[in-house]
Formats: C-alpha cells, structure tokens, sequence
C-alpha cells in the first residue's frame, strides 16, 4: 500500500527495481529499504524469533531495535529498516540467530 | 473535558472571542488554552496585534483594534489552533487552516464540523488560498449560519461522511 | 588509523547544529551517521514546529532538516561527514570503531560529542510482538519517508505530542484512526495537538489501555479496557476493536550506551526519559573530552535539541580552540534561547531532572 497522494508530501515516482523475497522475484521503488519495500507488498512478517518462532517484524524503523532482522546476499542479521533494496539482492526471512559464514 | 478528550467547553471556547459587536470586522480568535513555548503568530503578524512578550510561553492575546482578519497567523499557527471570525448580516464567515485531500473548491458545500467532530451543517467555501508562504496548510473561507458562530471549528469532505 | 579533532557521533538535530556551530567557530569536525542521511529524525516531521524563529518555529521538520544540511554546505570544508555508518565501539582512549558497508575500521579524536538520540519505549501486553505493532517513529519513517502506509485502521496507544502528531499524520496519510488511548487520566501532549484530532472526529480515551493483540502473522485486532486510579483494567469493560496496526507512543529512553562502555557516568533521571549520562553544564560527561546532547542528555523536543547541540558545538569548539571571538555573546543567546523553551509548564519535568543533575555528585 504506497500513498499516491500527500496533503504534505511529494513522492516522485521512483524507479522501479527488482529484488529476490524467499527466492521470489518481487518489485519495490528506489530509495525503498527493505522493510519498506516489503511492507508495500503487504508482507509485514520478516522473520520468525530466535527460541519460539514467532512472527517478527519491525518495530523502530531506524535501525535501534533489531527485530526486522533478515538474512540479505547471505549475509545473517542484516537491519532491513536501514538497508536499501538493489536490484538483484536476495532476501531471506532468518528462522533463527543466523548462521557465519 | 479538554484535558481529557480534547474538546473545549463552551465557555472555554467564548472566553477567546471578542464581543460579536466587534465581529462585524474580521478578527483572530485563537484558542491557545496552555502555555505553549510558542511564538510565531505574533512574530508573523503584520501589524503586531499578537501579544506575547519576551516569555514566549505566555498565551497570546489579540489586540482586536489593531487585528485586521488577514489570516496569516492562521497558517503559521503550528497548532493550528487560530481561525479568523466575522459576522455578517446572518452569516458567520471563517478563515481556517486545511491540511488534507482532497482540497475543498469555491461554491462547493462542505460538512461544518464542531469541536467533536459531528457534522453541525453545510458550510460553503468561499475561497481557498493556497500560496508558496503558507507552506501547505491552505486558508479557506468558509459560511455558515450565525448561530454557529461558537460551534464551528472545521470542515469534512461532503463525500467521506 | 584515522584521525580527527572532533568528532560528533550522529548526525540528528543536535549532532548536525553541534557540527555546524563548531564550524562556524573555525573548528573541523568529522561526523557520523549510521542512517543514509543527515538530519536524524526530522525528516520524517511533517508537521510544523513550535518554539520561536531561531529554532525554525512553524516550519515544518523536514524542511528543518533541510535548512540545518544548507548550513552545513555552508561550512562543507570544515565538517567530514560519514553516512551508514554505526559507531559500535567507544573507549577511554577517545577511538571509535566504525562499521561502514561491511567494513571495520577506526577513529580517534581529541574531543567527541555523543548525540546518539533516543530509542522508542515499548509497554508490556500479550501479543506485542506481532508484526503489525509499531513505534509511532516507526509509523513516521514509513509513511513519511518511503510513502507506505502502515495499515488501513490503526489504534494510537499513547496521547504524548508524538501520538497525537502521528495520529494527525496518519490521517493526512489517509489512514483511519479509530482512537487514542492513554493510560493516565489526562492528556499528555500538548492540547492544541488533542483538539485538531477530536474535531476530525478521532476519540481520545483518558484512564484507558491495550491489554492484548490478537492475530497470527500480523495483528487482526485488540483488546481494550478502562483502566482504574491504579492504572489496573477494570474487568467487564474490555472491547475487542478490529485493526491492522497498533501504533505504540509510550516515550523515549536516550541511547547512552557508547557513554556507558565508555564509563561515563550514567544516572537514572525519569524525568529526562531513564538513563541518561551525568553532564555538566558545559555539556561534558565524566569522561574527559566526551560530551553529550540533544536526547541522549535529556528526551525533549527537536527545538531544544538543536540549541543544545549549539550549546555544545561552543563548549567542544571551547576545549580545543581555547579563545572565541564573541564567545560570551553566542553563549548567552543559546542559554536563554534553552530558557525559553524550557521556563513554561511543559518544561517543567526538564527543569526538575536537570535539577536532579546538577546535584547528583561532581563529574
């Protein structure tokens, strides 16, 4: 859901780009970050919990809290509120702490 | 109550108006119940009828003999908390300051709206200002009956309602 | 390893003015910033902001940030900025370690002022994990920054100036807010705020809560209740009210972490937001030459953040420089511009933990 229209605000209409969700191809608008880009597709679970696997999304938005945690370009633990999509970037939900490489 | 649920009391809301007599000019009636570090209705004032002081926490009080109903307070209020009054014949006619979409027209009947939100009556726009200074909170100049003088505070899109 | 004279972690509203009033005192600056710009949480702001001229009053936020970064341009040679990156490490020995893009490096400098900001607050109910359940900021960042709505239907927990803001912002967005609701009795933010939301027909609860989300992937909806003078529900009053977000504004905490790994003293003040760092009036922490401002010393507005992050741009600029043309008059100007903002009754819990300070030891 992308607000098309702002009282306040003017969101050019950005160029659209396409990356990997779950292995997904999916499409979200440049300056996006991850978080929000799958937001707009409706996709609000980003990960599940360490011990219990409950569903995770975030919380702060700017990088403080850590629950929208997700494995990016196989990489664990990538903050997705503070990372911008890039086209190809593969994306995974982490279903725990993530493993090094 | 207003610390409770926002809404003013009657006479909360007449204790910011001038006598109507002095309404048949247009004046600011600025419902600013706290004190606010605040001050740029009196600093955007063209003819310094906004009075504050070197306190800016102070509520501003309006020198209805100097206050010209030009409006311009009403927009730079940040919380949107001033409209301009007048009384004409059976009319009460507003200036208020409008921040959403879709934007009201000329001649078109928009929902009056109180200080709760309920719809008191149809009010119509007689003009909508829109300019660079304003920042995007438009001025709209709004009718309605004068009955309402101390009930209106808003409008709603005809549609949404 | 990488060296500077000062340097100022975050490049929020405070970080950003310490930097430029550091500069404009022929002082070079380095700062750094973990987002991908400068100007922290202001542009995200879209409402008009209160105080007087010097602090920008009724400008809106992002415009705000766009002022401070054009008098930034101004001083561009004297101020190194570096963005997306996080400071995860800060020792006795003035050095910073730095994670930019994957890469690990360090920093040292001679003076530091911290102005990491404040972190949302979150509030104990069953379910509050459940995607869905944001930080108001959060809300904020989306809506406001990427242009995404948060849901369609949205309950607002929390009547501060954040909440009753956001709430407004939600409907400029187009998002339906079905109420406010506030634990304590009255309301918290300021007035005006309250009113601009009722007369659009948005109810604000007093003495009212969340006791619990109800969903699986995402929340679906709550459950509500009066609350008694204890703050306990009051049982027989809970209502279930379908959303598809919660907005949570229930506060800040300052983000003194670096100044506690660092040692700084570390006091714990309700009244400036929990724990912040034990500074004195020149803004200085218990560590030499490690300063702070902005929220991390003190949750207030963005207003008071910006003169404090003057105030301590003249101090660090103070320690290195020595002598500062005009010093006293900049000085007097910020004090009071502080004054101003903090003298009215909403400043009243500022003064009172800023009192709770001064008396809390030396430093």
């Amino acid at each position: 859901m992308r607000i098309e229209k702002h009282p306040i605000l003017e969101f050019s209409n950005h160029q659209e780009i396409a990356f990997f969700y779950n292995g997904k191809e999916v499409l979200g608008r440049e300056g996006d970050t991850i978080a929000s880009a799958l937001h707009a597709l409706g996709i609000k679970e980003l990960s599940k919990s360490i011990h219990y696997k409950r569903s995770r999304g975030f919380y702060c938005a700017i990088g403080n809290c850590g629950s929208c945690n997700m494995t990016v370009n196989d990489v664990p633990n990538v903050r997705t509120c503070m990372t911008k999509i890039e086209q190809g970037m593969r994306v995974f939900s982490q279903p725990g702490k993530g493993e090094l490489i | 109550m207003l610390e409770k649920n926002g809404v003013p009391s009657k006479e909360q809301v007449i204790s910011c108006f001038p006598e109507s007599s002095i309404l048949v000019k247009p004046k600011a009636i600025i419902e600013c119940y706290q004190e606010i570090p605040c001050n740029p209705c009196e600093t955007s004032c063209p003819f310094d009828a906004i009075k504050i002081g070197v306190d800016i926490n102070t509520r501003p009080i309006v020198d209805t003999s100097l206050c010209t109903g030009c409006g311009i307070c009403v927009t730079k209020c940040p919380g949107l908390a001033i409209i301009v009054a007048s009384i004409l014949n059976d009319k009460a006619i507003f200036k208020i300051p409008y921040e959403f979409l879709p934007s009201p027209k000329k001649d078109e009947n928009w929902n009056a709206l109180n200080r709760e939100g309920n719809i008191i009556s149809k009010g119509k726009i007689l003009s909508v200002l829109d300019s660079r200074k304003q920042e995007k909170t438009k001025l709209i100049t709004v009718e309605v009956s004068k009955e309402y003088l101390y009930d209106f505070i808003t409008i709603g899109c005809p549609d949404e309602r | 390893m990488k060296k500077t004279p000062m340097l100022i972690i975050g490049g929020g509203p405070a970080g950003l003015s310490c930097a430029i009033q550091a500069a404009s005192l022929g002082q070079s600056v380095t700062i750094v910033e973990r987002s991908h710009s400068l100007g922290g949480q202001l542009v995200k702001q879209t409402h008009k902001f209160f105080g007087s001229e010097k602090q920008y009053a009724s400008v809106r936020g992002f415009k705000i940030a766009e002022l401070l970064i054009q008098e930034y341009e101004k001083y561009k040679d004297l101020i190194e900025v570096v963005l997306d990156a996080t400071v995860t490490g800060l020792y006795p020995d003035k050095v910073c370690t730095i994670v930019q893009n994957g890469r690990y490096y360090k920093i040292k400098s001679e003076v530091i002022v911290v102005a990491t900001g404040a972190s949302e607050k979150f509030i104990a109910f069953e379910n509050n994990d459940l995607p869905g359940i944001y930080g108001a900021g959060a809300v904020q960042t989306l809506m406001n920054q990427y242009g995404v709505l948060p849901g369609n239907k949205i309950v607002m927990v929390g009547s501060g100036n954040i909440g009753l803001i956001v709430s407004y912002q939600l409907m400029q967005a187009g998002v339906k807010v079905v109420s406010v609701l506030e634990a304590a009795p009255l309301i918290g933010g300021y007035l005006v705020h309250a009113s601009k939301l009722r007369r659009l027909g948005v109810p604000i609860h007093t003495s009212k809560s969340i006791l619990k989300a109800n969903g699986s992937a995402c929340v679906e909806s709550i459950v509500i209740a009066d609350l008694d003078d204890s703050w306990n529900p009051i049982p027989g009053t809970e209502e279930t009210v379908e959303v598809d977000a919660v907005c949570v504004s229930v506060g800040l905490s300052p983000m003194h972490q670096l100044l506690s790994m660092v040692g700084a003293r570390i006091l714990f003040i309700p009244e400036l937001g929990g724990w912040v760092p034990k500074v004195s009036e020149c803004h200085e922490t218990s560590v030499d030459n490690i300063f702070a401002c902005g929220d991390l010393s003190g949750v207030e507005e963005a207003s008071s953040a910006m003169v404090e992050g003057r105030l301590t741009g003249l101090f660090a600029a103070r320690r290195l420089l020595g002598t500062i043309d005009n010093d006293e008059s900049i000085h007097q100007d910020l004090i009071s511009q502080l004054e101003g903002l903090r003298s009215g009754p909403f400043g009243k819990k500022t003064r009172e933990g800023l009192l709770q300070m001064k008396e809390e030891g030396q430093c």
